[in-house]
């Protein structure tokens, strides 16, 4: 990966034996003198029909839009003339409802958001309410917090690939990748007692520091996923029937896909070097060693290379964290935001009246706004934040990556297949709670 | 295959690496350069720019909202080439105006700007439409008239997108609009129950597949008598 160029290399692949015993082997998109095919076939294979358009409807029920997207499509016999999405089925206030509630009391609501990377979105809220506390959180923290950002971008891929697999017809990678995942989730549950709706970060911390022993559990992690990435790997990369279902599809090039406002995997893919780490970064991610992959086509075979490629840049994080991993206190000292411990606030009494006011009444940062923008798995996720000196926010605007990415698939299917529809469609990698909200 | 891109570098104007803002001032942190720059070249357009929490702030004439936005995306100085976010905020104190933010980014001078204009509630709430520099703007604008009834004029396809196009009760993100819906829960129950579970295409997507005349007859009737349909 990197800025070098790519070539795609197809392997053959076995189905059955011959009648030696020996695998034999079919090329699959090869012709019978062993040249590469055109692997981008439909306009030599579409046949010459003409007569009416037809109206698909495809969801808003359908496993494969990943939630509750509807699209309407008018196909030309089998390619897509036009595409129309309906979204809002999850539609749920969540910018409403964060304008009656304290900034700790949102953080529940940033799990619900893009649920597969809940602990992520927790981090970004707690980021963005500190900016405009003005509060610097500790060594300790920001390091736990690149773990727990990290960890969240592997549950996410991780997610995204097995169902982009089933998607195209693969099943096996999808049970690797979720087996995978559990650990996370184990690891997760250990630390903070949940696994999918985490809460984990407070203004000015964390609810919980890791417990003892933890880092070994992560570092056996560490030391086995990579394994079954490139497991992934081997089975997908270069597999005849997944590159023939996903090379030439959706292609944005660079200039349309910063235009469209892409960001995340889908923009890296069409060949922009812009990941939010490391142009406008936060959690010290400047001072890690990591590589930001690039595609050079944008199509879904890219995008699909550049999360793989992510993956294992993400456990590059994690061992760099943990390796630095520094002692000392989780929470900052600043009574304004953090809750006096539990045994003070019962036995002294300001103690208990300072425990009471900031739970009743919550902390008030004063008037002034914040947009911090994070690299989450999807793309830039901003939390927009307006204080009027309040303990709740004027408002609280999610800036929501995959409802942007979702905006540009009526270009991006324009000429493809119908089966097409559903690669593309997986290649956004679209959470719909987070695009309905 | 497809045709190989060039690598787009972000930072590719030569700025100096960034890192992890600290100990950023409430206001008047270093603000950034298009500011003043911009300030000189629309002179009565640009009404006062702060920094706020590390972040600079332009406040606009909205009547000007499309020449500068033009003039930060084309300008080979700003190159603005990146609209993050585009939305609105509504204060508590009814007198404050509404304001419209649009979040910028120079992807090529790695630089962050918000741009507002403000709106008075007394008049109509109309701002021009960036869609034809952004084509990310689309569904973002689309959102914020959803959800404030904000007009952005010169947007090609401005209907409500997260609501169904039959919405009645307003704009949820107004502050005037009761946190659990205009209309009393009986009164949603009703409306929930008279809709028309066939209804869901619009005219537009029927018109695709002449699909109108396959419609059940009373479908038919109510379509002509003026009620529409779609989401």
């Amino acid at each position: 990966m990197g800025s070098g160029n790519r070539t795609v290399e197809v392997e053959l692949s076995t189905t059955g034996l011959d009648a030696q015993g020996r695998p034999q082997r079919v090329p699959l998109v090869r012709d019978s003198g062993g040249q590469p095919l055109d692997i981008t076939p439909y306009e030599s294979m579409e046949p010459e029909l003409s007569g009416d358009h037809m109206l698909i409807n495809i969801g808003p029920q359908h496993p494969a839009t990943h939630g509750v997207l509807r699209l309407v499509l008018e196909l030309d016999g089998e390619t897509v003339v036009r595409c129309i999405p309906h979204v809002g089925y999850l539609h749920c206030g969540f910018e409403k409802i964060g304008e009656y509630r304290q900034y700790n009391q949102i953080i529940p609501w940033t799990d619900r958001e893009d649920y597969l990377n809940s602990i992520g979105n927790n981090v970004a809220f707690a980021l963005g309410a500190e900016r405009l506390f003005g509060i610097d959180i500790t060594e300790r923290c920001t390091v736990l917090r690149v773990i727990a950002a990290e960890l969240s971008r592997i549950i996410s891929h991780l997610v995204w690939l097995g169902t982009t697999c089933i998607d195209i017809g693969a099943f096996t990678p999808f049970l690797w990748a979720f087996q995978e995942r559990e650990n996370v989730y184990n690891l997760l549950e250990s630390w903070v007692g949940a696994r999918l709706t985490t809460s984990a970060t407070r203004v000015g911390g964390m609810a919980a520091d890791i417990p003892t022993g933890w880092v070994d559990g992560l570092k056996q992690f560490i030391g086995s996923f990579p394994r079954t990435v490139d497991e992934i790997d081997r089975m997908l990369t270069k597999n005849g029937i997944w590159v023939g279902r996903t090379v030439g599809l959706g292609v944005m090039t660079p200039d349309e896909a910063i235009n469209w406002g892409l960001s995340g995997p889908m923009l890296r893919a069409s060949g922009v070097a812009y990941d939010v780490r490391k142009d406008f970064p936060y959690l010290d991610y400047e001072t890690y060693d990591f590589d930001v992959p690039v595609g050079t086509n944008g199509d879904v075979y890219d995008r699909y290379l550049v999360r793989m490629e992510e993956l294992r840049q993400s456990v590059r994080i994690l061992q760099q964290a943990v390796d630095r991993l520094p002692d000392g206190p989780v929470n900052v000292d600043d009574a304004r935001v953090i809750l006096p411990p539990k045994s003070k606030a019962t036995s002294e009494m300001e103690s208990m009246i300072h425990h009471f006011k900031q739970v009743m009444e919550g902390p008030r940062p004063p008037a002034g706004e914040s947009y911090v923008a994070v690299e989450s798995p999807k793309g830039e996720k901003g939390y927009y934040m307006v204080s009027d000196g309040t303990s709740k926010p004027v408002r609280w605007r999610i800036r929501p990556p995959s409802f942007i990415n979702l905006s540009a698939i009526p270009k991006m299917v324009e000429g493809h297949l119908l089966s097409d529809v559903i690669a593309i469609n997986a290649s956004i990698d679209i959470v719909m709670g987070e695009i309905d909200r | 295959m497809t045709e190989k891109f060039q690598i787009v570098e972000a930072g590719s104007a030569g700025t100096a690496q960034p890192s992890t803002p600290r100990n950023v001032p409430h206001r008047g942190g270093r603000a950034n350069p298009t500011a003043t720059q911009l300030a000189e070249q629309f002179p009565g357009a640009v009404l006062r720019s702060e920094v706020v929490w590390g972040e600079t702030i332009v406040y606009v004439a909205t009547s000007s909202v499309a020449a500068i936005m033009r003039w930060l995306h084309d300008e080979p100085s700003q190159q603005y080439d990146y609209l993050s976010d585009v939305t609105a905020v509504e204060y508590r104190d009814f007198e404050t105006p509404i304001e419209v933010v649009w979040h910028l980014r120079s992807l090529p001078n790695r630089r962050f700007l918000r741009v507002k204009t403000v709106l008075s509630k007394s008049a109509p709430l109309e701002v021009p439409s960036v869609w034809g520099i952004w084509k990310a703007a689309d569904w973002m604008e689309r959102e914020c008239y959803d959800m404030f009834g904000i007009r952005f004029t010169g947007h090609p396809d401005l209907r409500r997108i997260l609501m169904w196009e039959q919405y009645k009760e307003g704009f949820p993100l107004r502050k005037d609009f009761p946190l659990r819906g205009r209309f009393s829960r009986a009164e949603q129950l009703r409306q929930a129950l008279a809709q028309n579970p066939e209804a869901k295409y619009s005219m537009e997507e029927l018109s695709i597949a002449d699909a109108f005349e396959d419609l059940p007859d009373d479908m038919r009737q109510r379509l002509g008598a003026g009620e529409r349909t779609g989401e």
